[in-house]
């Protein structure tokens, strides 16, 4: 609620239009960039205008916060912002998620001539396994999807074929009981040392808030340096990790369903990994010119809020695309 | 205006959700003119059709409507900041006017969906350009899957549609009854009911698909529930008219006309939701009409009723009553001959989405047509109206236009002053229910522009 005293309102920019016509020639440009025999000319000009738009209006803000004109009520109008568009970020994901879990449990099952939840699931198994015998005969139930339907059906010349090798754990090919002896096997595992240091990172952003709140600005600054860092080296083994894939594993985009989601998960977790370093370095800079004071710091503390999402977001990768995977 | 706030909570934001839907427009009617035409799979954009059957615009259009998308998700931000944080001293959430809350929530189905609808129009992107197999089988994917992702977005963007008309009906209705809302808190509750609803019966948008019986019934008995907080909101409009003072000016009309038709469309949607007897009408014109009586007769005429309700608070002109009136009455008499005949169609098996029609469904296809020109007309004399009030209206000056209306905008001066209120009114609690005063806004803006919409 309002406080009492006048309401501030910012001055008219002409920012937001040219915003607009950015994001405008950016959307035109991706557009004819992905068709065949496109180019990216237009889409990088419209990036060259974001980049310069976003550079000014931030800079207005900050300028405008360290003259003391934003009102803690407008402040708070940051803070809804920041909370609201996380939300929908989470949806985002959802619908990544959602994908997932409806082609995993339900249609792998019913192009495999099964039903899917025998507790909700009544369609006869007689019907499914129809299905299955005109549709993809062969094709059986599984995950990760090594064999694609399609390769069911067509062998060799099918256009969608199933990876070699998944990026699941490595001990679900052993038996429980040898779980101990080969624990080994996990060392050269990327995903797990991605998950180390991503949780490592967002307990070092506490950290340097921490450090921020009592106005200690080294461990401020030590801390936050050490979070871009770890940002930057989740993103070199994710890298690494996509080069496996395509080198080694055969698992590209294109090999089927398992292919797709594991791609396209960790893929829009890697960009926004991605946009949160690059957040988080803003910030870093920012402190460097001492921009920040022990009360007043929200841009850092929404770049640290978006950080401990992607890593939430993580958490649940590490369970359903790795280990579960 | 109706919380007594200057502006939205972020204005720079708001004037770019705005400035990017011209150039989300521009890029999607470019693509009539592309090469193998433009988007040619109808407004669901169902796979395959729209992935490997798709021309190339296709692409055009994924990426509009992301960027629409993300105009969308910085508008409702905005206006949930605004609600949440603007809100004048003393006005607490249940004292604003229902038409904020009917935004609140839609703003926040908005913040919920789109992003949803982006990972839809995403994986299609990827589908077409990249290889991928979401919607595919072949790679172990489902076309099916396509219409999931999409209704979980399109069911709760019909209740986006939707529920800023209950908001205006739920203004209007008391003003011209000259009674408080009956059941303002059910009818929060009611909108809060019919939101969280949206979410979880999107598959009965697809009972022809084959999904388990499980499901179907599932999704049949969800939307059903939809009938009781509808049913409690157009109960608390029939109560809060029951016994008032009622005048018939324009805006009251179309409330009261939303109030039936709407009703109307609501039970044929009833039908609908019966899973089995949803296989008959599927892709009839049955459900053509079912949601023209909910969205003409719900968004249309209840955006019509707020024009007029508003508009001599917007301009500071008083529209002509008795246009408004013949108005009213061509559209709901042309309304009712063009969507009526409809039913009858669908239930004698006429399929959507053919530009052809078998001979027997000529009939009522032409008294459906004559009632679509004389419709189109009462638009063009609405069109009319509108202008001529602006420019050639009968000036009002008092703050209150309507003998009856409640609520912030109507203490204000006619037109509103830019930026109303430079400080929060105050707000003093009366005997029944809460009274404003506001103290008169300082002339000391230096803007010189047209007065802002509330």
């Amino acid at each position: 609620m309002s406080s009492e005293g006048n309401y501030y309102v910012p001055e008219q920019s002409k920012l937001p239009i040219f915003c607009a016509t950015a994001m405008g020639l950016m959307a035109f440009g991706a557009a004819s960039w992905v068709i065949e025999g496109g180019d990216a000319k237009i889409f990088l000009v419209g990036l060259a205008l974001m980049t310069v738009v976003m550079y000014k209006w931030w800079s207005l803000v900050i300028d405008e916060n360290m003259q003391g004109l934003v009102s803690p009520q407008l402040k708070h109008s940051y803070v809804l912002g920041m909370l609201w568009f996380i939300f929908s970020e989470v949806m985002f994901f959802a619908a990544f998620f959602g994908a997932l879990f409806y082609v995993r449990v339900l249609v792998n099952a019913w192009i495999g001539g099964e039903a899917a939840v025998a507790l909700f699931d009544s369609t006869p198994t007689a019907a499914a396994a129809a299905n299955n015998e005109i549709l993809w005969p062969g094709y059986e139930r599984q995950w990760p999807v090594m064999q694609t339907p399609d390769q069911a059906v067509n062998g060799d010349s099918a256009m969608f074929k199933g990876p070699d090798r998944s990026m699941s754990l490595p001990l679900w090919e052993y038996p429980v009981s040898q779980w101990l002896s080969k624990l080994y096997t996990l060392l050269p595992w990327l995903p797990l040392w991605n998950t180390v240091i991503l949780l490592t990172s967002s307990f070092t952003v506490h950290l340097a808030h921490t450090g921020l709140k009592e106005g200690k600005r080294d461990v401020f600054l030590r801390y936050l340096g050490i979070t871009v860092m770890l940002g930057f080296l989740f993103l070199c083994l994710q890298v690494a990790e996509y080069y496996e894939a395509y080198a080694h594993y055969g698992l590209t985009l294109k090999s089927g369903i398992y292919g797709t989601t594991f791609f396209m998960l960790t893929g829009f977790h890697g960009a926004h990994v991605t946009l949160g370093t690059a957040m988080l370095l803003i910030q870093f800079i920012r402190g460097l010119k001492g921009q920040f004071s022990s009360d007043d710091h929200f841009g850092f503390e929404a770049a640290s809020w978006y950080w401990h999402f992607v890593d939430v977001v993580w958490l649940g990768l590490f369970l359903v695309v790795y280990i579960f995977g | 205006m109706m919380i007594g706030a200057p502006d939205m909570a972020l204005p720079r934001m708001n004037n770019l959700s705005f400035w990017i839907l011209p150039f989300a427009f521009a890029i999607l009617v470019s693509t009539l003119f592309m090469e193998g035409g433009g988007p040619n799979f109808g407004w669901t954009f169902y796979a395959p059709l729209s992935t490997t059957f798709a021309p190339d615009s296709v692409n055009y259009f994924i990426f509009a409507v992301h960027i629409m998308g993300a105009s969308s998700i910085m508008g409702s931000i905005n206006i949930i900041a605004t609600i949440m944080n603007m809100r004048a001293p003393g006005m607490t959430y249940m004292k604003m006017p229902l038409f904020v809350w009917t935004w609140l929530i839609t703003a926040f189905l908005l913040v919920a969906v789109m992003p949803v609808l982006a990972g839809a129009v995403t994986m299609m992107l990827m589908d077409i350009n990249f290889g991928t197999s979401f919607f595919n089988a072949a790679g172990g994917g489902d076309p099916v899957l396509f219409q999931h992702v999409f209704w979980f977005f399109g069911h709760p963007e019909v209740y986006i549609i939707i529920l800023p008309a209950f908001g205006v009906v739920s203004q209007i209705i008391p003003t011209f009854s000259r009674k408080p809302l009956f059941g303002y808190s059910s009818m929060v509750y009611a909108t809060a009911a019919i939101a969280f609803l949206s979410f979880v019966v999107w598959a009965h948008h697809m009972f022809t698909v084959g999904m388990p019986i499980a499901g179907e019934l599932y999704f049949m008995y969800a939307t059903m529930l939809i009938a009781v907080p509808t049913g409690v909101k157009v109960f608390n409009w029939i109560t809060t008219m029951y016994r008032g003072a009622l005048t018939f000016e324009t805006p009251m009309l179309f409330s009261i006309a939303f109030v039936i038709l709407f009703t109307f469309g609501g039970f044929t949607g009833l039908m609908l939701s019966v899973a089995a007897a949803d296989i008959q009408y599927h892709d009839t014109y049955f459900v053509v009409a079912h949601f023209h009586y909910v969205m003409v007769a719900g968004a249309v005429f209840s955006g019509t009723a707020a024009v007029y309700y508003w508009l001599p608070k917007w301009c500071g002109k008083m529209y002509n009553e008795t246009m408004g009136k013949i108005q009213f009455w061509i559209a709901f008499i042309a309304f009712n001959i063009t969507f009526m005949p409809q039913h009858f169609l669908g239930l004698a098996g006429m399929p959507r989405r053919y530009a052809d029609y078998g001979l027997q469904f000529a009939d009522w296809n032409m008294v459906s047509s004559i009632g679509a020109f004389m419709y189109g007309g009462a638009q063009l004399l609405f069109l009319f109206n509108v202008v001529r009030t602006i420019t050639h209206g009968q000036p009002v000056s008092d703050a209150k236009v309507w003998e009856g209306a409640e609520g912030l905008e109507w203490l204000v001066a006619t037109p509103a002053p830019y930026h109303t209120f430079i400080k929060p009114p105050v707000m003093s609690v009366g005997g029944e229910g809460p009274e404003w005063r506001v103290d008169a806004p300082a002339p000391a803006m230096a803007f010189k522009m047209a007065p802002e919409a509330g």
